[in-house]
């Protein structure tokens, strides 16, 4: 059984359709990543699984348990984090802050135990621990965004356009700690536009067309398909 | 000495405004809406401290403990009932429901207590004045116990949201409340207790208020709120320093103005300062605008 499953979601911003039945599956220590353009409904899907949406018709089952009427704030405690698009880490809070408010549900000794870990994997992070999120880097607001998810301890992490507005080689940084993250054994579905680096990284991709997925596969294979290399990868 | 003496009046009634101010402050900057019954609330405090000290011949300190709850209590029912349903409603919507909640509020107070003006006993009454500089200078009981109180609420305040978690989960819902759900935070309790803390402090801001100008109406809380509000906005709304900073200095021109300009003036000189104020920096004094990073 999928550790997600994704069953006919319908989603709606006001009149507009934004979700039109899409389903698919996320299995328990694979990288999923749905690939689309602006608009296609990415973020939509990850903000609906997130508890941030409500979906109008469709089931979002999360080992077996269905997510669609648990609240957001109730939802992390399932071991499911998303880094939203944008980061949104608090910018008036520190780095310590910022950190502490991902492990809100979570006890304090935990959550100092888990920090470090955070900082392991950051170190940039740690150097910057009492300065506002506001004053950070692009790369290290990312950084710090990672980190806040991280510190909920999921099981299932969502990382939402990751590497958007980043200079190439900050593009590579977050790439290989997704990587990292996943051999350590969490499970990840990634949103992203840079299509050539997700499927490098991802099991595999859904391609979602204007609230429709249109395309599905391992993602070496549809890295290697015509359409999707015409659409997404640039010919 | 008239100077002096003008000056510590102005901080005194400047820290009244200070404590309303905070309720207000707070609650726009984590619910992002104007709650106009606040200043009501502060009548609500002042009679049912009243009816405790002055009809029950109670303790007065009793009598701001039950004041404290009951404003604290109606607060959270005023956010339950009237404010959470509305929550994805438009800003105006929520507005005119406030405008509607402080009628309601002071017609109420209208039925209970009458239109009459009640004759309020001060909580410090008896307690000795402050003389300075050979009795040249006399300072009341009911000012320094104004001003110590706002001091350590301010403390208080800023301690409670930088060091508790609650206090930085209020933060995280100013700045995000989406992000903040995703952290775990519950965005309705949250707001919940940020009324509860802003009519609590209303409460003592009623108290402290009838206590130096000791005349009590339903309509009593309606002035100071407003001023208190233009308090907030000047000084900067969502801000906690701001909203001392607005009301001390508001405080403190009303005094100097009714002082050395003229009583009839001084309401209109308040206000004006606060449009100059905004004109020049439209956040207000500590109000801040952080851009946001690409």
């Amino acid at each position: 059984m999928a550790m997600l499953s994704v069953e006919d979601l319908n989603v709606y911003y006001g009149s507009i359709h934004a979700l039109k039945g899409i389903s698919f599956d996320v299995n328990e220590g694979e990288i999923v990543t749905l690939i689309g353009a602006n608009g296609a409904g990415k973020s939509t899907t990850l903000n609906t699984i997130a508890g941030l949406l409500r979906p109008r018709t469709g089931d979002i089952a999360y080992e077996g348990e269905s997510l669609v009427h648990v609240p957001a704030h109730k939802v992390v405690e399932k071991a499911i984090a998303l880094c939203p698009e944008g980061r949104r880490i608090f910018l008036n809070m520190t780095v310590r802050e910022n950190l502490e408010m991902g492990a809100f549900s979570r006890g304090g000794d935990a959550a100092d135990e888990t920090m470090e870990k955070v900082f392991q994997r950051f170190p940039r992070l740690k150097e910057r621990i009492n300065q506002s999120g506001g004053t950070l880097s692009g790369g290290e607001q990312q950084m710090l965004a990672m980190g806040r998810a991280l510190m909920s301890q999921p099981r299932l992490l969502m990382l939402d356009e990751p590497s958007m507005g980043l200079a190439p080689i900050l593009v590579d940084e977050i790439f290989d700690i997704i990587k990292s993250l996943h051999e350590t054994g969490t499970t990840i579905l990634l949103v992203e536009q840079n299509a050539r680096m997700a499927l490098k990284v991802a099991d595999r991709a859904y391609v979602l067309e204007t609230g429709n997925v249109t395309m599905s596969g391992s993602a070496d294979a549809l890295a290697e398909d015509d359409r999707v290399r015409q659409a997404y990868l640039g010919g | 000495m008239g100077f002096l003496e003008n000056l510590i009046n102005g901080v005194s009634l400047g820290s009244v405004y200070a404590i309303i101010a905070l309720g207000y402050t707070m609650v726009y900057g984590i619910a992002r809406m104007l709650n106009f019954a606040h200043g009501d609330v502060i009548m609500v405090g002042g009679y049912v401290s009243f009816v405790i000290a002055s009809s029950m011949g109670l303790n007065p300190l009793f009598g701001i403990l039950v004041a404290v709850i009951v404003c604290t209590a109606l607060g959270i029912t005023i956010e339950k009932v009237a404010y959470k349903p509305l929550r994805q409603s438009a800003s105006l919507t929520v507005l005119i429901t406030a405008i509607g909640v402080s009628y309601l509020l002071q017609n109420t107070a209208l039925l209970i207590w009458g239109a009459n003006p009640k004759v309020y006993t001060s909580v410090v009454a008896g307690w000795p004045q402050l003389q300075l500089f050979d009795g040249q200078l006399i300072i009341s009981a009911e000012t320094v116990v104004t001003i110590c109180a706002c001091a350590v609420i301010m403390i208080a305040m800023v301690t409670f949201i930088h060091r508790t978690k609650i206090g930085k989960a209020m933060r995280a819902v100013s700045e995000d409340p989406g992000a903040a759900r995703l952290m775990g935070i519950n965005v309705d309790s949250t707001i919940s207790i940020t009324f509860a803390i802003g009519s609590g402090l209303a409460a003592i801001a009623g108290v402290l208020l009838c206590s130096s100008y000791p005349t009590l109406m339903p309509t009593t809380g309606a002035m100071p709120g407003i001023k208190a509000f233009t308090a907030a906005v000047f000084g900067g709304i969502g801000s906690i320093p701001g909203a001392v900073l607005g009301g001390i200095l508001l405080g403190i021109i009303e005094i100097f103005a009714k002082a050395y300009i003229g009583t009839q003036f001084s309401d209109a000189i308040v206000f004006a300062v606060l449009i100059i104020v905004l004109l020049i920096k439209p956040s207000g004094l500590l109000g801040k605008y952080v851009p946001e990073k690409v």
